[in-house]
């Protein structure tokens, strides 16, 4: 449980961090709240040359809204997330996921542009972040680009992020009738399976449904089946049944370990998507 | 005549005084033994092994030899040179026990070398430094897999992994075991109308306490002494370990327990990392330190249960149970330790159980698998009795369709039959199960709870009761019990400014024994808490113990308190009555005076009287100077309290996730000293029993690999995994000793357990399921849902 050697820098802002991660040659690594990071090095799993804090930025922190657009830094640790009024009033679903991960300690120095960036399978974030259909705000010092969250998240801890970039935040148009049901892996509290769901409702019809899943394969992932199904439909217990019974059936290399089958695991992403449609419709009214 | 103004002290014993030891333990303030800084100090890092059996081809130290700070390395055979095989406390056969494997290893996590170096980090980088190959062998890690043999031997000395082949107790069984006569036991089960009969699992657990294991000792060449700080729950015996281990007499160690945050019984052992921290200190005439981290702590402190039981209740169809046949088939892991062999041992001796059992066969075999060693764990031996005997109870009474509390009330040892002797050849000292029982069944509202819980299974829930009573052999007392000694010892000093020093051979680390002592002490001098101090954990200061362990501390430990302290009482009047001219047996002691019974204005205050002791001018004929004694209490018996746990458990119906909605535990602990603190040891003892029933398990994969090595994946416990506990009680003094006291932290663990258990096959019994093994993993129960289907 101790890390090998490690040189250690506090970046003053956005643009000393840039600096200082272009200056590393790509052996050092971002430290933000450190929660999956340190456990990492300690195991000596990972082994960086140079840690950047970037946890003392002040830009990279805050939930605003902005042009009916809600922007939440990168810096900006879950406690705050889950406990965000303005989250809580437009855009639940983000503050129920960031309400879920880990406990007290973890969501006090746990930051969401880390959970985005190291894109655990079982993390919680990403799902939501389908599902709000959220734009991820990246900058390097060549310059700035936006990625959608469904082009973010590529695979087993796996994301479009270079090594000289950094997510500064998300930025997503908040939706009220969404919500995140979750299977808890009782040790680490991460998701077995965790289901996000966001509705865009015409009365009791669909306009369009966005559904993530986590915990199930190696990335978050759209459940576009569902989502095409529940498309222009009248939302019912019934419905929403029928349609989350296509739940996970296109997704392929379903996770395995002791605290879950693969089977288990494809017979929960039907119940979840069920359980977070049924609360996401009973939010739209 | 002057009026005493002295504002009225309370009597302490038996209220909620509030624990003095949290205020540093909570801000950051106590000293636990990484605290110990010493100078010259060099630290310890141990390379262990990551294959779970192999023999050791080659050692390369050469790497970490040559790097700037490391002070020595040696190897195993290098330690093997000054340090002799580890000895264990039990006198069950057992295989040589190297403290750093030699030639072979056994288990994942094994140490193979060890460093030492100027800092710990410096320690660690050149333990990785050290290039080990292994010619791997299988590793057996299933119990019964073991007893075949095959694929392993682990120790050639004992064929088929067999530590202990088949030792017999109960009915028709000689106290030795070696003549066995089954008439009664066989008589038995040919009446009966129904015989229950099932495997279950008590699985593995990893004790976690929140302080790892640590180790500083400090050999003084000039002096030829040795002092060792260690996180132990029992200094004294550690003393003794280390003194013989290192070639010293015992009156040349001195062990400290500073702070120890937690041990669960896991810290009772004597760890391989102390006897070598020790011997290298000796080696070098340095001081060394070894501090555990959490990765080393799953694999290198000992585990706890994870023994297998084959129960066989007979019974007739009137609910009334005639025989119990428990085969109980141990994990021992790869090695004994301490007290390894014995801990099973308590599980044949409890299988009595509350029950009037005309006739009981157990036996017990303990095997070798390439896992960490097993030993104590909260409840050792106990929790797992209850568990067998309570979930056949259960059984039985779902087979009779009968109440499960009705089933229990029809079997009750009765009062009146108290002492008890068992089958098993224990004596009950005292005990009023069916008050238990009934008060558990008031306190939970049980009938209410069936009606809820009917109403919530019309409406598609899937809601489980379970209701489980215990008996556990507490106060682990007198010394034909324990190869330690089984007395406790203590101290009593009345200083000169008439404040009180009391030392206690128990070695608290987490019961409150700094309280609860003084509680009682301030009582007996009737003074205020605050003037009473209580030493423990140095065997510099505390002259004589044994520790704690087996929920003795209060029964043993505060009785040999109390002796010392009327003792010294005694001394004290006898210079009171000397400076009162009064009768030393008309002396009464309260509010911080001592006066004459009847005339409160002949008084002196407990502070002079004090230091006349000290400065006795004139002397009181027949007299010493000084008011200090001590005293041991060796008990006659164990204590044996006992209770009643329900337990109120939905289970999710398409996820089969349990929730535990409700859990009401009655104990009976005897008399308490402080209700406060009893209740806190319960709520500790109920977590961990609900954590065993519902989401902690050690798991190792098929070739040994500890597979739960971490908190992501070994689920310890969290607030958030309870409801709000409810807590009553009865009382039942034990006649053992003059508190009434009988001992209570590990009661939680052994209800709790068997109850929800019982509350999950009751939730599912729609599916006719009648047994489910811990832990109550979502999946199982999913799996108990859709048929079983795979």
């Amino acid at each position: 449980m101790i890390s090998m050697p490690f040189e250690y820098s506090r970046a003053t802002s956005l643009e000393d961090a840039l600096a200082k991660l272009r200056a590393s040659n790509g052996e050092g690594k971002l430290l933000a709240g450190g929660h999956s990071l340190v456990p990492l090095m300690k195991l000596r799993l990972s082994e960086p040359k140079t840690l950047i804090d970037i946890a003392r930025i002040p830009e990279l922190s805050g939930i605003r809204a902005k042009d009916g657009s809600i922007e939440i830094g990168a810096g900006t640790v879950h406690h705050e997330v889950a406990t965000s009024a303005l989250l809580r009033q437009q855009c639940p679903v983000i503050a129920d996921a960031a309400a879920s991960i880990g406990d007290p300690q973890v969501r006090n120095r746990g930051t969401l542009g880390g959970s985005l960036a190291h894109a655990d399978p079982s993390a919680d974030y990403p799902a939501v972040m389908l599902a709000l259909d959220a734009d991820i705000h990246l900058k390097s010092a060549k310059g700035s680009r936006v990625v959608k969250a469904h082009d973010f998240f590529q695979g087993l801890f796996t994301v479009d992020l270079a090594a000289d970039e950094i997510i500064v935040g998300v930025q997503f148009k908040p939706v009220k009738a969404a919500a995140y049901a979750k299977l808890y892996q009782r040790a680490s509290h991460f998701a077995i399976v965790g289901v996000a769901a966001a509705l865009d409702m015409n009365g009791r019809t669909v306009r369009s449904a966005r559904i993530g899943v986590t915990g199930a394969s190696s990335h978050a992932t759209r459940l576009t089946k569902v989502e095409e199904q529940l498309a222009g439909k009248e939302l019912s217990t019934s419905s929403i049944e029928a349609a989350s019974r296509l739940a996970g059936a296109a997704l392929d290399g379903f996770n395995s370990d002791i605290h879950a089958s693969e089977e288990y695991r494809r017979a929960m992403v039907p119940v979840f998507t069920e359980r977070a449609l049924a609360a996401a419709l009973a939010r739209a009214s | 005549m002057p009026t005493i103004t002295t504002p009225v002290l309370p009597k302490l014993v038996g209220q909620r005084v509030k624990r003095r030891e949290d205020p540093r333990l909570i801000q950051g303030r106590a000293t636990y033994v990484d605290d110990v800084a010493l100078i010259g100090m060099q630290h310890i890092a141990f390379k262990r092994s990551d294959v779970a059996h192999g023999r050791i081809r080659t050692i390369d130290t050469s790497a970490a030899k040559a790097m700037e700070g490391v002070e020595a390395v040696f190897t195993g055979a290098e330690i093997a040179e000054f340090l002799a095989p580890m000895p264990i406390g039990t006198p069950f056969p057992s295989p040589e026990h190297r403290a750093v494997a030699v030639d072979t290893v056994r288990y994942g996590g094994e140490p193979v070398a060890v460093v030492v170096a100027s800092d710990r980090y410096i320690a660690r980088d050149a333990a990785d430094a050290i290039v080990v190959t292994y010619d791997t062998l299988p590793a057996v890690v299933d119990l019964e897999k073991a007893m075949t043999g095959k694929p392993t031997v682990i120790h050639p000395d004992f064929p088929n992994n067999l530590a202990v082949p088949l030792l017999p107790s109960g009915t028709g069984v000689s106290p030795d075991g070696s003549s066995v006569d089954d008439t009664a036991i066989n008589a038995a089960f040919a009446k009966a109308d129904v015989v229950i009969s099932q495997r279950m699992v008590n699985q593995r657990l990893a004790p976690s306490a929140m302080e790892g294991r640590g180790v500083v000792a400090h050999f003084e060449p000039g002096k030829g002494t040795m002092t060792i700080w260690s996180s132990t729950q029992n200094p004294h015996i550690l003393r003794t370990f280390i003194a013989a281990l290192n070639g010293l007499g015992q009156d040349q160690v001195r062990a400290i327990a500073p702070e120890v945050g937690g041990g669960f019984g896991a810290k009772i052992n004597i760890y391989g990392e102390e006897y070598v921290t020790s011997a290298i200190s000796k080696r070098l005439g340095i001081p060394v330190k070894w501090i555990e981290d959490r990765s080393e702590s799953f694999v290198a402190t000992t585990h706890g249960r994870d023994i297998l039981g084959y129960v066989e209740l007979a019974a007739t169809r009137d609910g009334t149970v005639l025989g119990l046949k428990l085969r109980l088939i141990a994990d021992i892991g790869a090695y004994n330790m301490l007290l390894t062999a014995a801990i099973p041992t308590l599980t044949m001796m409890m299988a009595n159980a509350t029950y009037n059992i005309p006739a009981i066969r157990t036996t017990l075999t303990e095997v070798f698998t390439n896992k960490t060693p097993t030993d104590a764990y909260r409840g050792a031996g106990r929790p797992e009795a209850t568990y067998f005997v309570e979930r056949a109870m259960d059984m039985l009474a779902r087979e009779l369709k009968m109440d499960p509390a009705e089933l229990r009330r029809r079997n009750f040892i009765q009062p009146k039959q108290f002492p008890f002797v068992t089958q098993m050849g224990a004596i009950y000292d005292s005990g009023d199960y069916e008050k238990a029982l009934d008060k558990a069944l008031k306190t939970a509202k049980w009938d209410q709870l069936k009606v809820e819980r009917d109403a919530a299974r019309a409406k598609g829930r899937l809601v489980g009761l379970g209701l489980a009573m215990y008996v556990e052999v507490c106060g682990i007392g007198p010394s034909s019990s324990l190869p330690t000694g089984g007395w406790e010892h203590s101290q009593v000093t009345i200083e000169r400014d008439g404040r009180i020093s009391a030392t206690t051979g128990a070695s608290p680390h987490g019961q409150g024994n700094e309280t609860t002592f003084a509680q009682m002490l301030a009582d007996q001098f009737g003074v205020p808490l605050e003037h009473v101090t209580i030493l423990h954990g140095d065997t510099g200061i505390v002259k004589q113990g044994i520790g704690t362990f087996g929920s003795r501390s209060q029964a043993v430990g505060g009785t040999a308190l109390h002796m010392a302290g009327a003792k010294v009482k005694s001394k004290m009047a006898k210079f009171a009555a000397a400076l009162l001219e009064a009768n030393e047996d008309d002396l009464v002691f309260e509010n911080g005076t001592i006066s004459v019974k009847g005339s409160p204005a002949s008084a002196k205050s407990f502070a002079t009287v004090a230091g006349f002791a000290y400065i006795p001018v004139p002397l009181p004929e027949g007299l010493e100077p000084g008011l200090s004694d001590e005293a041991f209490f060796e008990p006659t018996n164990n204590t044996y309290p006992f209770g009643c746990h329900i337990s109120m458990l939905e289970i999710d119906r398409k996820t089969g996730e349990p929730t535990l909605l409700k859990l009401v535990a009655v104990d009976d602990a005897g008399n308490l000293i402080n209700p406060l603190i009893v209740e806190g040891q319960i709520h500790g003892g109920l977590a961990q029993g609900i954590g065993q029933a519902m989401i902690e398990e050690v798991v190792y994969n098929e070739d040994g690999q500890l597979v739960t090595g971490s908190f992501m994946d070994y689920a310890l416990p969290r607030a958030i995994d309870f409801p709000r506990f409810e807590l009553a009680g009865t009382v039942t003094p034990t006649p053992v000793n003059p508190l009434g006291a009988k001992g209570v932290g590990e009661a939680g663990t052994l209800g709790s357990t068997p109850s929800i258990v019982a509350a999950a096959v009751d939730a599912l019994s729609e599916f006719g399921v009648k047994h489910i093994d811990m832990m109550l993993r979502p999946e199982k129960l999913w799996r108990i849902i859709n048929g079983g289907r795979s």
